[in-house]
């Protein structure tokens, strides 16, 4: 993904950063500038909590470019508990251990890196909640 | 509303044409839509190309005015692009043009040539630019992803069972042997589909839809007209399109594609038709979970049995209601932004009966539903014959 497409994201990845309507109280994830419900524009900053739960996910075998590297990897639709869903890479898992409506947080993490001289993408994933840092 | 009509189609046979570019394959659909009827390709009034991604593909643009032409056809054209329903939607606007007088005469070509991409994570990144490149594809989703994820969904909420998907692609690969432009012409067994590889799981290989190349061509005009080209025009009764947000997340529910549900109503209440007066249907089974969903959707049975049916040979060939007789996506192949056209060629030649061995009988009213990306985008149609 080019340095433009990532930098203009950075907020989003690197902080669950979404938006508020000042006016009537919508959150959207990820940010955007105007209101769907009531077309005010701007919007505010909104941090999410970084709790959700699982709503479905695989484990994808055939990865697009810049993700070879660790395969299989756990993919997910995630519910925050705000409301919003996104979809995101779950860490931290072995195969059995993941299921539908389990509880997960924010981690930051490496996303994808293109060749030797390509960006190298930071950002969201999630892990399960309360995983303990530096656990091992 | 008058109605529009086919009055020829042609087709290459779907599969791995590495010896041949681009512009010879829908050459030869061309050639052979044009040789099934009387036309002079003068009389072409416009041409309407769906194609999803040649750019990625082929690194080529601009197929309007490399494709015609090089065909003999120099009608203004216009290229259509909404992932794997730009076929259906191509055919959707060249209808679009002639209620609105624009021609008489409309040839649409399907076409896309994915094999000269010769590594398979450059083909995954390109079918992925038809979901949400920067939150879904940037998270690490593929195609056969987005749709395991619907798939563990469906089997989380209705039971479904693995069984019941592998079953779809058995039935497919039936009709696909008995169809013989199909890319895979030889029948699997329920142990092939549950035992093979797994491409993103619950997905295995054999729940998947191949890379293909292939290009379709039909010619489509007025009701008053279609005489004047053949005896034995197919005339579309219904159309209908429908649009949802892009990324699966953010769809109202995982396993219920509200598309579908808009497009199927539409052309039904068009075609003033109810689904069990439909006897055969060409549905977009990308993988085997779409078309278990589709069925769902459009009102061939209830929600969470699409794949019930199938394991119980309801959707078989010649039983209740034949799905995907030309052996679907997943057995005649998928070139992706042909597959729309591809489908209604099948109903055409089924309900003139030229269908050979996998020949509806019955086939009074013909069914096509071609999704684009994660399914926000579908066409249906309805087609039946004049008399």
């Amino acid at each position: 993904m080019s340095v433009p497409r990532v930098w203009r994201r950075r907020k989003v990845l690197y902080r669950l950063e979404g938006a508020k309507c000042p006016k009537c109280g919508k959150i959207y994830f990820p940010a955007r500038e105007r209101c769907l419900e009531c077309n005010t524009t701007p919007l505010e900053e909104y941090l999410f909590s970084g709790y959700g739960k699982i709503v479905t996910f695989t484990w994808v075998y055939t990865p697009p470019k810049g993700f070879k590297s660790r395969i299989p990897y756990c993919l997910a639709i995630i519910e925050l508990e705000e409301g919003p869903r996104l979809t995101a890479q779950v860490v931290a898992v072995e195969q059995n251990d993941v299921s539908i409506g389990m509880p997960v947080e924010f981690a930051f993490r490496k996303i994808a890196s293109e060749g030797k001289e390509g960006v190298i993408t930071y950002g969201f994933k999630f892990r399960p909640k309360g995983y303990p840092n530096h656990a091992k | 509303m008058k109605k529009i009509a086919m009055v020829g189609v042609g087709n290459t046979k779907v599969g791995e044409w590495y010896e041949r570019d681009l512009r010879d394959l829908t050459d030869e659909a061309i050639a052979k839509a044009l040789s099934s009827t009387n036309i002079d390709p003068k009389e072409i009034g416009a041409t309407f190309v769906g194609s999803m991604s040649s750019g990625l593909f082929n690194q080529q643009e601009h197929l309007s005015a490399l494709i015609g032409p090089y065909s003999g056809v120099k009608a203004p054209a216009l290229r259509v692009e909404s992932a794997c329903a730009s076929g259906g939607n191509a055919f959707r606007v060249a209808m679009m043009a002639l209620h609105a007088g624009y021609c008489d005469t409309a040839l649409v070509v399907g076409v896309e040539k994915m094999t000269d991409l010769i590594d398979i994570s450059d083909v995954t990144t390109a079918l992925g630019t038809a979901a949400d490149g920067e939150w879904e594809l940037g998270a690490g989703a593929t195609f056969p992803a987005l749709f395991a994820l619907m798939m563990r969904a469906h089997m989380h909420k209705y039971g479904s069972t693995l069984e019941e998907f592998a079953s779809i692609a058995v039935k497919n690969h039936h009709n696909g042997a008995l169809n013989p432009d199909a890319q895979f012409q030889r029948p699997i067994s329920m142990e092939t589909v549950m035992n093979s590889r797994v491409i993103a799981d619950p997905l295995r290989l054999f729940d998947c839809s191949p890379i293909s190349d292939g290009a379709a061509a039909v010619i489509l005009t007025r009701e008053d007209l279609a005489k004047k080209y053949t005896d034995d025009p197919i005339y579309v009764t219904g159309s209908g399109a429908g649009t949802d947000v892009i990324a699966l997340h953010n769809r109202k529910e995982i396993t219920t594609l509200e598309s579908v549900r808009k497009a199927t109503e539409t052309a039904f209440k068009m075609a003033k038709i109810q689904p069990k007066d439909v006897g055969l249907v060409e549905v977009h089974d990308c993988f085997t979970i779409a078309e278990a969903v589709a069925l769902e959707d459009m009102g061939f049975c209830k929600k969470g049995q699409g794949g019930k049916i199938s394991l119980e040979g309801e959707t078989a060939l010649n039983s209740t209601i034949s799905v995907n007789p030309s052996g679907g996506l997943k057995a005649k192949g998928h070139p992706v932004g042909a597959t729309g056209i591809y489908q209604t060629i099948e109903i055409f030649h089924q309900l003139r009966n030229e269908a050979g061995k996998r020949q509806v009988t019955n086939n009074k009213i013909g069914v096509t539903q071609n999704i684009g990306g994660s399914g926000a985008t579908c066409v249906v149609n309805v087609f039946s014959r004049g008399d």
